[in-house]
C-alpha cells in the first residue's frame, strides 16, 4: 500500500527558487480542491504542532486567503496569499507574504511567488511548486527563518511518524 | 567582504568544484583539468568559494591548495534539511487528509 512516493526538493541553479515536487495517491480534483479550499487547506498546511487556522479565502485571481498558523507556545503567524492566477485543476500563482491580523503586508520578510501545477500521473497526481524569491538573499533568510521559528522542535517527531506511516 | 554561501552553490561550475574537493585539497591547475574553462575562470570561481568561507587556500611550498570548510557547507545542507523536512511533514498531512475524502468517498 505504501509505496515511497516521488518526492523532490531543490535549490535552482539561480539560488532563487526552490522546486518541490511530490506525487499524491488521489485524483486531480480532489488534490486541487485539498490545494485550493479553506477548510481543507487547515487541515493540513501548517506542520504539527503548528495549527493553520483562516480568517478569510477568496479563491480567484485578485482574492487572497489571509489565515494564521499558531504553534504551541500560543505564538500566532499571520500569512496573506494573493492570488493572481488560476487555471482550474491545473495550475494557480500566488504572491505569499508575511502580514498582521487585518492582512496589512509587513514588508520586512522576504516575499514569494508561488507556481503550483497538477499532473496526472496515472491514477494519481504529481504537484509541482516552485517559489521564487527576489534575491538568494531573501531565500536564504526563509531558509533560515524555517529553522529558526521553532519547527525544529517539531520535526524532531517526523522521523517517528514516517517510521509509523511506512510500517502501517 | 563576506558573500553569501547560496551564491557560491547557485553556480554548477561551482558545485562541481566542491563535489571535486570532497574527495581531496586540489590545486587550481589539478582542478582546471577537470573542466572544459580556463584556469582564470577556475581561480574566480575558487575567489568566490573563498569569500564565501566554503573553501579555504592552504600554501603548500609554491603550489595552493584548496580545500572545502566542511563546517560551513554542512551549515547550507542543515537550512535545507530542515525546510525540506517541512515540506515532507505538510505533505504527509495532507496524504492523510486526501485518504479521508476518498474514505468518505467511497
Amino acid at each position: 500500500m505504501s509505496m515511497p512516493r516521488h518526492f523532490v526538493f531543490t535549490v535552482g541553479d539561480d539560488g532563487k527558487t526552490l522546486r518541490v515536487e511530490r506525487e499524491f495517491n488521489a485524483s486531480r480534483d480532489l488534490v486541487w480542491a485539498a490545494w485550493t479550499t479553506a477548510e481543507l487547506l487547515d487541515q493540513w498546511w501548517a506542520p504539527k504542532p503548528y495549527r493553520s487556522i483562516t480568517k478569510s479565502m477568496d479563491f480567484r485571481v485578485g482574492g487572497t486567503w489571509l489565515y494564521y498558523m499558531q504553534g504551541p507556545e500560543g505564538d500566532i503567524h499571520w500569512c496573506l496569499n494573493n492570488y493572481t492566477r488560476i487555471e482550474v485543476e491545473s495550475e494557480f500563482e500566488s504572491l505569499d507574504a508575511f502580514c498582521n491580523e487585518e492582512g496589512v503586508i509587513n514588508d520586512k520578510f522576504p516575499r514569494a511567488m508561488w507556481h503550483a501545477t497538477f499532473n496526472d500521473e496515472g491514477e494519481n497526481t504529481m504537484v509541482t511548486i516552485v517559489t521564487t524569491y527576489d534575491s538568494k538573499e531573501d531565500l536564504e533568510t526563509v531558509l533560515k527563518m524555517g529553522m529558526k521559528e521553532g519547527f525544529t522542535a517539531a520535526l524532531e517527531n517526523l522521523d517517528e511518524l514516517l517510521l509509523s506511516m511506512i510500517s502501517a | 567582504m563576506r558573500r553569501d554561501p547560496f551564491q557560491a552553490i547557485a553556480d554548477p561550475t561551482r558545485r562541481a568544484i566542491l563535489v571535486l574537493l570532497v574527495a581531496q585539497s586540489m590545486t587550481p591547475n589539478a582542478l582546471a583539468e577537470h573542466f572544459d574553462t580556463t584556469r582564470q575562470a577556475i581561480s574566480k570561481h575558487l575567489r568566490i568559494l573563498t569569500e564565501c568561507e566554503l573553501v579555504r587556500p592552504l600554501p603548500q611550498g609554491r603550489e595552493i591548495h584548496y580545500s572545502l570548510q566542511v563546517k560551513n557547507m554542512k551549515q547550507i545542507d542543515r537550512w535545507l534539511e530542515q525546510f525540506r523536512r517541512l515540506w515532507e511533514q505538510r505533505f504527509a498531512q495532507l496524504d492523510d487528509v486526501l485518504n479521508t475524502i476518498r474514505r468518505k468517498k467511497s
